[in-house]
Protein backbone atom coordinates (compact mmCIF):
# COMPACT_ATOMS: atom_id res chain seq x y z
CA UNK A 1 0.00 0.00 0.00
CA UNK A 2 1.20 3.41 -0.95
CA UNK A 3 1.58 6.45 1.68
CA UNK A 4 -1.73 7.46 0.73
CA UNK A 5 -5.34 6.03 -0.27
CA UNK A 6 -6.58 6.54 -3.65
CA UNK A 7 -9.67 8.50 -4.00
CA UNK A 8 -10.92 4.85 -5.11
CA UNK A 9 -9.90 3.66 -1.74
CA UNK A 10 -11.73 6.41 0.30
CA UNK A 11 -14.32 5.59 -1.62
CA UNK A 12 -14.22 2.06 -0.91
CA UNK A 13 -13.83 2.77 3.01
CA UNK A 14 -16.91 4.79 2.90
CA UNK A 15 -18.73 2.23 1.27
CA UNK A 16 -17.97 -0.17 4.24
CA UNK A 17 -19.98 1.57 6.56
CA UNK A 18 -23.15 1.66 4.63
CA UNK A 19 -25.62 -0.77 6.25
CA UNK A 20 -28.02 -2.83 3.99
CA UNK A 21 -31.34 -1.52 2.67
CA UNK A 22 -29.76 2.45 3.80
CA UNK A 23 -31.04 5.45 2.13
CA UNK A 24 -28.15 6.94 0.12
CA UNK A 25 -27.38 10.42 -1.28
CA UNK A 26 -23.78 11.01 -2.88
CA UNK A 27 -22.95 14.00 -3.88
CA UNK A 28 -22.16 14.95 -7.71
CA UNK A 29 -18.58 13.97 -8.55
CA UNK A 30 -16.04 11.97 -6.42
CA UNK A 31 -18.87 11.12 -3.58
CA UNK A 32 -20.61 9.30 -6.45
CA UNK A 33 -17.53 6.30 -6.39
CA UNK A 34 -18.91 4.88 -3.16
CA UNK A 35 -21.79 2.98 -5.12
CA UNK A 36 -18.92 0.77 -6.93
CA UNK A 37 -17.88 -0.14 -3.82
CA UNK A 38 -20.99 -1.90 -1.88
CA UNK A 39 -20.09 -4.73 -0.17
CA UNK A 40 -21.61 -8.05 -1.36
CA UNK A 41 -24.58 -9.08 0.46
CA UNK A 42 -25.92 -5.57 1.11
CA UNK A 43 -27.71 -3.09 -1.48
CA UNK A 44 -28.36 0.53 -0.51
CA UNK A 45 -30.81 2.65 -2.07
CA UNK A 46 -29.41 5.58 -4.05
CA UNK A 47 -31.33 8.80 -3.81
CA UNK A 48 -30.85 11.66 -6.41
CA UNK A 49 -32.02 14.95 -5.44
CA UNK A 50 -33.58 15.99 -8.45
CA UNK A 51 -36.27 13.19 -8.28
CA UNK A 52 -35.74 9.35 -8.83
CA UNK A 53 -34.91 6.52 -5.76
CA UNK A 54 -33.12 3.71 -6.54
CA UNK A 55 -31.28 4.26 -9.50
CA UNK A 56 -29.06 2.25 -10.56
CA UNK A 57 -25.64 2.92 -13.31
CA UNK A 58 -25.12 4.67 -16.53
CA UNK A 59 -26.47 3.17 -19.73
CA UNK A 60 -24.79 1.82 -22.34
CA UNK A 61 -23.85 4.62 -24.68
CA UNK A 62 -26.89 5.32 -27.20
CA UNK A 63 -28.92 3.89 -24.44
CA UNK A 64 -29.71 7.61 -22.60
CA UNK A 65 -33.00 8.44 -21.90
CA UNK A 66 -32.17 12.27 -21.00
CA UNK A 67 -35.24 12.63 -18.83
CA UNK A 68 -33.52 9.92 -16.93
CA UNK A 69 -30.98 11.68 -15.09
CA UNK A 70 -29.21 12.17 -12.20
CA UNK A 71 -27.94 15.08 -10.28
CA UNK A 72 -24.69 15.15 -12.06
CA UNK A 73 -27.01 15.67 -14.84
CA UNK A 74 -25.80 12.20 -16.20
CA UNK A 75 -27.86 9.49 -17.99
CA UNK A 76 -28.74 6.75 -15.79
CA UNK A 77 -30.58 3.60 -14.98
CA UNK A 78 -33.73 2.21 -12.97
CA UNK A 79 -33.35 -1.14 -10.17
CA UNK A 80 -36.75 -2.57 -9.19
CA UNK A 81 -38.57 -1.04 -7.20
CA UNK A 82 -37.57 2.32 -8.19
CA UNK A 83 -39.77 5.77 -7.94
CA UNK A 84 -39.86 9.17 -9.04
CA UNK A 85 -40.84 12.55 -7.55
CA UNK A 86 -41.45 15.99 -8.00
CA UNK A 87 -38.47 18.47 -6.31
CA UNK A 88 -40.81 19.39 -3.08
CA UNK A 89 -40.98 15.70 -1.83
CA UNK A 90 -37.19 15.02 -2.78
CA UNK A 91 -35.71 17.55 -0.42
CA UNK A 92 -38.59 16.36 2.34
CA UNK A 93 -36.77 12.97 1.77
CA UNK A 94 -33.29 14.99 2.88
CA UNK A 95 -34.66 17.85 5.21
CA UNK A 96 -37.36 16.03 6.87
CA UNK A 97 -34.73 13.36 8.58
CA UNK A 98 -35.60 10.22 5.94
CA UNK A 99 -32.28 9.77 4.44
CA UNK A 100 -29.85 7.37 6.17
CA UNK A 101 -26.20 8.84 4.88
CA UNK A 102 -25.22 11.57 2.83
CA UNK A 103 -22.07 11.47 1.40
CA UNK A 104 -20.33 14.52 0.16
CA UNK A 105 -16.86 16.10 -0.77
CA UNK A 106 -15.51 18.82 0.50
CA UNK A 107 -12.77 21.91 0.33
CA UNK A 108 -12.99 22.21 4.36
CA UNK A 109 -13.89 20.61 7.37
CA UNK A 110 -14.19 21.84 10.88
CA UNK A 111 -13.95 20.29 14.26
CA UNK A 112 -17.56 21.02 15.44
CA UNK A 113 -18.35 19.36 11.96
CA UNK A 114 -19.01 22.82 9.78
CA UNK A 115 -18.54 22.00 6.07
CA UNK A 116 -17.12 24.34 2.94
CA UNK A 117 -17.76 22.76 -0.14
CA UNK A 118 -19.50 25.32 -2.59
CA UNK A 119 -17.77 28.28 -3.06
CA UNK A 120 -14.02 29.13 -2.98
CA UNK A 121 -15.12 32.80 -2.84
CA UNK A 122 -16.41 35.38 -4.37
CA UNK A 123 -14.62 35.37 -8.02
CA UNK A 124 -17.07 33.73 -11.13
CA UNK A 125 -20.42 32.85 -10.92
CA UNK A 126 -21.88 31.38 -7.46
CA UNK A 127 -23.70 28.06 -7.62
CA UNK A 128 -24.92 26.20 -4.84
CA UNK A 129 -27.58 23.22 -6.19
CA UNK A 130 -28.54 21.05 -3.32
CA UNK A 131 -25.28 21.12 -1.06
CA UNK A 132 -26.60 23.36 1.62
CA UNK A 133 -29.95 21.23 1.78
CA UNK A 134 -27.96 17.41 1.53
CA UNK A 135 -26.10 19.29 5.05
CA UNK A 136 -29.16 19.21 7.10
CA UNK A 137 -31.38 15.62 7.52
CA UNK A 138 -29.29 12.89 7.18
CA UNK A 139 -28.98 10.95 10.05
CA UNK A 140 -25.40 10.71 8.91
CA UNK A 141 -23.51 13.50 6.93
CA UNK A 142 -20.25 11.64 5.92
CA UNK A 143 -17.16 13.87 4.17
CA UNK A 144 -14.82 12.28 1.82
CA UNK A 145 -11.72 14.31 0.94
CA UNK A 146 -8.15 14.00 0.52
CA UNK A 147 -6.47 14.83 4.02
CA UNK A 148 -4.97 17.70 2.97
CA UNK A 149 -5.04 20.05 -0.42
CA UNK A 150 -3.23 19.89 -3.43
CA UNK A 151 -0.58 22.09 -1.95
CA UNK A 152 -0.17 20.14 1.84
CA UNK A 153 -2.31 22.81 3.40
CA UNK A 154 -4.71 21.18 6.34
CA UNK A 155 -8.01 21.01 4.79
CA UNK A 156 -9.30 19.55 8.46
CA UNK A 157 -9.18 22.80 10.28
CA UNK A 158 -10.39 24.44 13.74
CA UNK A 159 -12.83 26.69 11.47
CA UNK A 160 -13.30 26.50 8.05
CA UNK A 161 -12.02 29.92 6.07
CA UNK A 162 -14.02 29.26 2.94
CA UNK A 163 -17.84 30.19 2.49
CA UNK A 164 -19.51 27.68 4.64
CA UNK A 165 -22.12 25.21 2.96
CA UNK A 166 -23.15 24.23 6.81
CA UNK A 167 -23.02 25.03 10.64
CA UNK A 168 -22.08 22.03 12.83
CA UNK A 169 -23.17 18.87 10.54
CA UNK A 170 -20.79 16.60 9.32
CA UNK A 171 -20.50 13.67 11.72
CA UNK A 172 -17.92 11.23 9.87
CA UNK A 173 -14.49 12.08 7.23
CA UNK A 174 -12.74 9.70 5.66
CA UNK A 175 -9.47 11.50 4.20
CA UNK A 176 -6.70 9.42 2.13
CA UNK A 177 -4.58 8.66 5.90
CA UNK A 178 -7.53 8.18 8.13
CA UNK A 179 -10.86 8.10 9.40
CA UNK A 180 -12.15 10.56 12.15
CA UNK A 181 -15.31 11.35 13.59
CA UNK A 182 -16.33 14.52 14.75
CA UNK A 183 -17.67 13.88 18.15
CA UNK A 184 -18.98 16.76 20.65
CA UNK A 185 -17.05 19.91 18.89
CA UNK A 186 -13.77 17.80 18.41
CA UNK A 187 -11.54 15.69 16.16
CA UNK A 188 -12.03 11.97 16.76
CA UNK A 189 -9.37 9.60 15.73
CA UNK A 190 -10.84 6.05 14.49
CA UNK A 191 -8.53 4.70 12.08
CA UNK A 192 -5.43 5.52 10.36
CA UNK A 193 -2.48 4.45 7.81
CA UNK A 194 -0.41 2.21 9.65
CA UNK A 195 2.61 3.87 8.03
CA UNK A 196 1.59 7.21 9.63
CA UNK A 197 2.53 7.98 13.14
CA UNK A 198 -0.02 9.98 15.13
CA UNK A 199 2.72 12.87 15.60
CA UNK A 200 3.23 12.92 11.74
CA UNK A 201 -1.15 12.95 10.91
CA UNK A 202 -1.57 16.07 13.80
CA UNK A 203 1.10 17.41 11.99
CA UNK A 204 -1.05 17.63 8.52
CA UNK A 205 -4.24 18.66 10.58
CA UNK A 206 -5.19 21.89 11.24
CA UNK A 207 -6.92 20.95 14.71
CA UNK A 208 -6.05 19.03 17.36
CA UNK A 209 -6.86 15.46 16.55
CA UNK A 210 -8.18 13.84 20.20
CA UNK A 211 -7.90 10.27 21.01
CA UNK A 212 -10.50 8.31 22.78
CA UNK A 213 -10.28 4.36 22.67
CA UNK A 214 -8.39 2.60 20.43
CA UNK A 215 -7.15 4.30 16.78
CA UNK A 216 -7.01 1.09 14.57
CA UNK A 217 -5.06 0.36 11.54
CA UNK A 218 -6.94 1.85 8.13
CA UNK A 219 -7.09 -1.24 6.07
CA UNK A 220 -7.88 -0.88 2.52
CA UNK A 221 -7.84 -3.20 -0.37
CA UNK A 222 -6.20 -2.29 -3.94
CA UNK A 223 -9.72 -1.34 -6.19
CA UNK B 1 -63.83 22.54 -20.54
CA UNK B 2 -61.19 22.32 -22.85
CA UNK B 3 -57.50 23.69 -22.52
CA UNK B 4 -56.16 22.67 -25.63
CA UNK B 5 -54.41 25.92 -27.17
CA UNK B 6 -53.92 25.16 -30.90
CA UNK B 7 -50.43 26.37 -31.33
CA UNK B 8 -46.85 27.30 -29.69
CA UNK B 9 -47.55 31.28 -30.92
CA UNK B 10 -50.69 31.38 -29.36
CA UNK B 11 -49.71 29.78 -26.37
CA UNK B 12 -47.11 32.40 -25.33
CA UNK B 13 -49.04 35.12 -26.88
CA UNK B 14 -50.23 36.73 -23.37
CA UNK B 15 -46.38 36.89 -21.62
CA UNK B 16 -45.72 40.78 -21.19
CA UNK B 17 -42.72 42.66 -20.54
CA UNK B 18 -41.51 41.96 -16.97
CA UNK B 19 -43.13 39.22 -16.26
CA UNK B 20 -41.85 36.31 -13.74
CA UNK B 21 -42.00 32.90 -15.68
CA UNK B 22 -41.40 30.14 -13.79
CA UNK B 23 -39.64 27.38 -16.22
CA UNK B 24 -39.50 24.00 -15.60
CA UNK B 25 -36.97 21.24 -16.37
CA UNK B 26 -33.98 20.44 -14.17
CA UNK B 27 -31.22 20.33 -17.25
CA UNK B 28 -32.75 19.62 -19.96
CA UNK B 29 -34.72 16.83 -17.96
CA UNK B 30 -38.67 18.26 -18.29
CA UNK B 31 -37.80 21.35 -20.04
CA UNK B 32 -40.03 23.12 -22.35
CA UNK B 33 -37.67 23.69 -25.08
CA UNK B 34 -40.22 24.41 -28.18
CA UNK B 35 -42.41 26.95 -25.69
CA UNK B 36 -39.19 28.74 -24.42
CA UNK B 37 -38.07 28.79 -28.46
CA UNK B 38 -41.82 30.05 -29.47
CA UNK B 39 -41.14 32.96 -26.73
CA UNK B 40 -37.83 33.61 -28.10
CA UNK B 41 -39.78 34.03 -31.81
CA UNK B 42 -42.17 36.66 -30.51
CA UNK B 43 -39.73 38.75 -29.51
CA UNK B 44 -37.64 38.55 -32.37
CA UNK B 45 -40.98 39.37 -34.46
CA UNK B 46 -42.15 42.36 -32.05
CA UNK B 47 -39.52 43.15 -29.27
CA UNK B 48 -41.86 41.73 -26.92
CA UNK B 49 -41.90 40.06 -23.95
CA UNK B 50 -38.67 41.36 -22.74
CA UNK B 51 -37.16 42.58 -19.22
CA UNK B 52 -38.25 38.83 -18.06
CA UNK B 53 -37.29 37.57 -14.37
CA UNK B 54 -36.90 33.83 -14.76
CA UNK B 55 -37.41 31.37 -12.45
CA UNK B 56 -35.88 27.89 -13.32
CA UNK B 57 -32.83 25.44 -11.47
CA UNK B 58 -30.08 26.44 -13.35
CA UNK B 59 -29.11 29.02 -16.06
CA UNK B 60 -28.94 26.99 -19.84
CA UNK B 61 -26.96 25.01 -21.49
CA UNK B 62 -25.49 25.77 -24.81
CA UNK B 63 -27.23 28.26 -27.17
CA UNK B 64 -30.76 26.83 -26.97
CA UNK B 65 -33.55 26.95 -24.75
CA UNK B 66 -32.94 28.98 -21.49
CA UNK B 67 -29.69 29.84 -22.64
CA UNK B 68 -31.27 30.85 -26.00
CA UNK B 69 -33.94 33.36 -24.04
CA UNK B 70 -30.51 35.02 -22.20
CA UNK B 71 -29.03 35.07 -25.42
CA UNK B 72 -32.09 37.16 -26.94
CA UNK B 73 -31.50 39.99 -23.84
CA UNK B 74 -35.09 39.08 -22.66
CA UNK B 75 -33.99 37.88 -19.08
CA UNK B 76 -34.05 40.73 -17.09
CA UNK B 77 -33.17 38.54 -13.45
CA UNK B 78 -32.48 35.09 -12.66
CA UNK B 79 -33.52 33.09 -9.83
CA UNK B 80 -32.13 29.68 -9.91
CA UNK B 81 -29.90 27.19 -7.26
CA UNK B 82 -26.81 26.21 -10.15
CA UNK B 83 -26.01 28.57 -12.52
CA UNK B 84 -23.48 26.18 -14.28
CA UNK B 85 -23.42 23.54 -16.94
CA UNK B 86 -21.74 21.91 -19.29
CA UNK B 87 -21.15 24.59 -21.31
CA UNK B 88 -22.79 27.60 -19.46
CA UNK B 89 -21.02 30.45 -21.40
CA UNK B 90 -24.33 32.76 -22.12
CA UNK B 91 -25.42 32.92 -18.82
CA UNK B 92 -21.72 33.50 -17.51
CA UNK B 93 -20.76 36.30 -19.69
CA UNK B 94 -24.04 38.01 -19.29
CA UNK B 95 -23.63 37.48 -15.59
CA UNK B 96 -19.44 39.47 -15.68
CA UNK B 97 -20.64 41.98 -17.34
CA UNK B 98 -23.64 42.58 -15.37
CA UNK B 99 -26.10 42.41 -17.91
CA UNK B 100 -28.00 39.96 -15.38
CA UNK B 101 -28.60 39.51 -11.65
CA UNK B 102 -28.83 36.37 -10.52
CA UNK B 103 -30.83 35.68 -6.83
CA UNK B 104 -28.75 32.38 -5.71
CA UNK B 105 -31.34 30.34 -3.54
CA UNK B 106 -30.50 26.56 -2.51
CA UNK B 107 -32.18 23.84 -4.26
CA UNK B 108 -34.04 22.71 -1.71
CA UNK B 109 -35.07 25.95 -0.95
CA UNK B 110 -36.46 26.86 -4.07
CA UNK B 111 -38.39 24.05 -4.48
CA UNK B 112 -40.11 24.72 -1.10
CA UNK B 113 -40.07 28.69 -2.32
CA UNK B 114 -42.65 27.28 -4.97
CA UNK B 115 -44.63 25.26 -3.48
CA UNK B 116 -45.03 27.76 -0.55
CA UNK B 117 -45.93 30.06 -3.43
CA UNK B 118 -48.15 27.80 -5.04
CA UNK B 119 -49.68 26.56 -1.46
CA UNK B 120 -50.69 29.96 -0.19
CA UNK B 121 -48.03 29.98 2.55
CA UNK B 122 -46.27 33.15 2.51
CA UNK B 123 -42.98 32.13 4.78
CA UNK B 124 -41.37 29.37 5.98
CA UNK B 125 -38.30 28.06 8.25
CA UNK B 126 -35.48 25.94 6.79
CA UNK B 127 -32.12 24.90 7.90
CA UNK B 128 -30.28 24.91 4.91
CA UNK B 129 -28.56 28.05 4.74
CA UNK B 130 -28.38 28.81 8.39
CA UNK B 131 -24.88 30.08 9.21
CA UNK B 132 -24.21 30.67 5.82
CA UNK B 133 -23.29 33.71 3.00
CA UNK B 134 -26.99 32.62 1.64
CA UNK B 135 -28.61 33.40 5.02
CA UNK B 136 -27.58 36.91 5.68
CA UNK B 137 -30.14 39.23 6.20
CA UNK B 138 -32.61 36.48 6.92
CA UNK B 139 -34.70 35.94 10.14
CA UNK B 140 -33.90 33.44 12.36
CA UNK B 141 -35.77 31.35 14.73
CA UNK B 142 -35.04 28.36 17.17
CA UNK B 143 -37.35 25.45 16.88
CA UNK B 144 -36.43 22.44 19.38
CA UNK B 145 -32.78 23.80 20.12
CA UNK B 146 -32.01 24.20 16.31
CA UNK B 147 -31.92 27.26 14.14
CA UNK B 148 -34.42 27.64 11.16
CA UNK B 149 -33.89 30.24 8.00
CA UNK B 150 -37.18 31.85 7.25
CA UNK B 151 -37.53 31.84 3.79
CA UNK B 152 -40.34 33.77 1.38
CA UNK B 153 -42.69 32.13 -0.96
CA UNK B 154 -42.22 32.00 -4.79
CA UNK B 155 -44.75 32.76 -7.06
CA UNK B 156 -44.89 34.22 -10.89
CA UNK B 157 -47.19 35.06 -13.44
CA UNK B 158 -46.95 32.52 -15.88
CA UNK B 159 -44.70 29.09 -15.80
CA UNK B 160 -43.55 27.37 -19.09
CA UNK B 161 -44.21 23.64 -18.22
CA UNK B 162 -43.35 20.50 -20.06
CA UNK B 163 -45.47 17.09 -19.03
CA UNK B 164 -45.94 13.64 -20.89
CA UNK B 165 -49.55 13.18 -21.43
CA UNK B 166 -52.03 15.82 -20.81
CA UNK B 167 -56.20 15.42 -20.74
CA UNK B 168 -58.01 18.73 -22.82
CA UNK B 169 -58.92 19.34 -18.79
CA UNK B 170 -55.20 20.04 -18.01
CA UNK B 171 -54.72 16.71 -15.97
CA UNK B 172 -51.19 15.91 -16.46
CA UNK B 173 -48.41 12.82 -16.13
CA UNK B 174 -44.97 13.15 -16.52
CA UNK B 175 -41.83 11.27 -17.92
CA UNK B 176 -39.28 9.75 -15.63
CA UNK B 177 -36.96 12.29 -13.73
CA UNK B 178 -38.54 15.42 -16.17
CA UNK B 179 -41.46 15.60 -13.35
CA UNK B 180 -38.64 17.83 -10.85
CA UNK B 181 -40.08 21.23 -10.66
CA UNK B 182 -42.69 20.99 -13.09
CA UNK B 183 -45.73 20.24 -10.94
CA UNK B 184 -44.49 22.79 -8.53
CA UNK B 185 -44.67 25.39 -10.63
CA UNK B 186 -48.11 24.36 -12.07
CA UNK B 187 -49.05 25.35 -8.76
CA UNK B 188 -47.30 28.55 -8.05
CA UNK B 189 -48.13 30.59 -11.47
CA UNK B 190 -51.47 32.26 -12.28
CA UNK B 191 -50.98 31.08 -15.54
CA UNK B 192 -49.70 27.79 -16.27
CA UNK B 193 -48.94 26.89 -19.66
CA UNK B 194 -47.76 23.11 -20.86
CA UNK B 195 -46.42 21.62 -23.68
CA UNK B 196 -47.34 17.61 -23.81
CA UNK B 197 -46.61 14.85 -25.98
CA UNK B 198 -50.10 14.11 -26.62
CA UNK B 199 -53.58 15.68 -25.56
CA UNK B 200 -55.87 12.83 -24.67
CA UNK B 201 -59.72 13.22 -24.24
CA UNK B 202 -61.00 14.16 -20.73
CA UNK B 203 -61.31 10.66 -19.05
CA UNK B 204 -58.29 9.03 -20.74
CA UNK B 205 -55.92 9.83 -18.00
CA UNK B 206 -56.95 6.94 -14.85
CA UNK B 207 -57.25 9.49 -11.94
CA UNK B 208 -54.80 7.91 -9.66
CA UNK B 209 -52.16 8.39 -12.51
CA UNK B 210 -52.54 12.09 -12.53
CA UNK B 211 -49.54 14.23 -10.69
CA UNK B 212 -50.89 17.43 -11.78
CA UNK B 213 -54.78 17.83 -11.09
CA UNK B 214 -55.83 19.78 -14.13
CA UNK B 215 -56.74 22.93 -11.73
CA UNK B 216 -53.49 23.57 -11.40
CA UNK B 217 -53.19 24.15 -15.19
CA UNK B 218 -54.45 26.97 -17.29
CA UNK B 219 -53.44 25.99 -21.00
CA UNK B 220 -52.19 22.65 -23.01
CA UNK B 221 -50.25 22.48 -26.32
CA UNK B 222 -49.40 19.41 -27.99
CA UNK B 223 -45.72 18.93 -29.00
CA UNK B 224 -45.38 15.29 -30.38
CA UNK B 225 -41.88 14.83 -30.66
CA UNK B 226 -40.36 17.28 -28.14
CA UNK B 227 -36.76 17.98 -28.35
CA UNK B 228 -34.29 17.24 -25.34
CA UNK B 229 -31.24 19.77 -24.49
CA UNK B 230 -28.84 16.97 -24.28
CA UNK B 231 -29.03 15.93 -28.23
CA UNK B 232 -29.37 19.13 -29.49
CA UNK B 233 -26.24 20.69 -27.58
CA UNK B 234 -24.55 17.24 -28.76
CA UNK B 235 -25.16 18.47 -32.51
CA UNK B 236 -24.50 21.43 -31.76
CA UNK B 237 -27.75 23.67 -32.47
CA UNK B 238 -28.06 27.24 -31.48
CA UNK B 239 -31.40 28.99 -31.67
CA UNK B 240 -30.81 31.92 -33.65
Amino acid sequence: MSDKLSNAQIAWRAAQDIEDGAYVNLGIGFPEMVAKFQPPGREAIFHTENGILNFGEAPAAGQEDWDLINAGKKAVTLKPGAAFFHHADSFAMVRGGHLDVAILGAYQVAENGDLANWSTGPKGVPAVGGAMDLVHGAKRVAVITEHVTKDGKPKLLDRCTLPLTGVACVTRVYTSLAVIDIDAGRFVLREKLAAISIEALQALTGAKLHLQGAVTDLIVPEV
Amino acid sequence: MNKTIPDLATAVSAIGDAAVVMIGGFGGSGAPIELIHALIDRFRATGHPKGLTVVNNNAGNGHIGLAALIEAGMVKKLICSFPRSADPVVFTQAYLAGEIELELVPQGTLAERIRAGGAGIPAFYTPSSFGTDLAVGKPVEVFEGRSYVQERWLKADFALIKADLGDTMGNLTYRAAGRNFNPLMCMAAKVAIVQVSRIVAAGQIDPEAVITPGIFVQGLVEVREPQQEELLNRSGAVYA
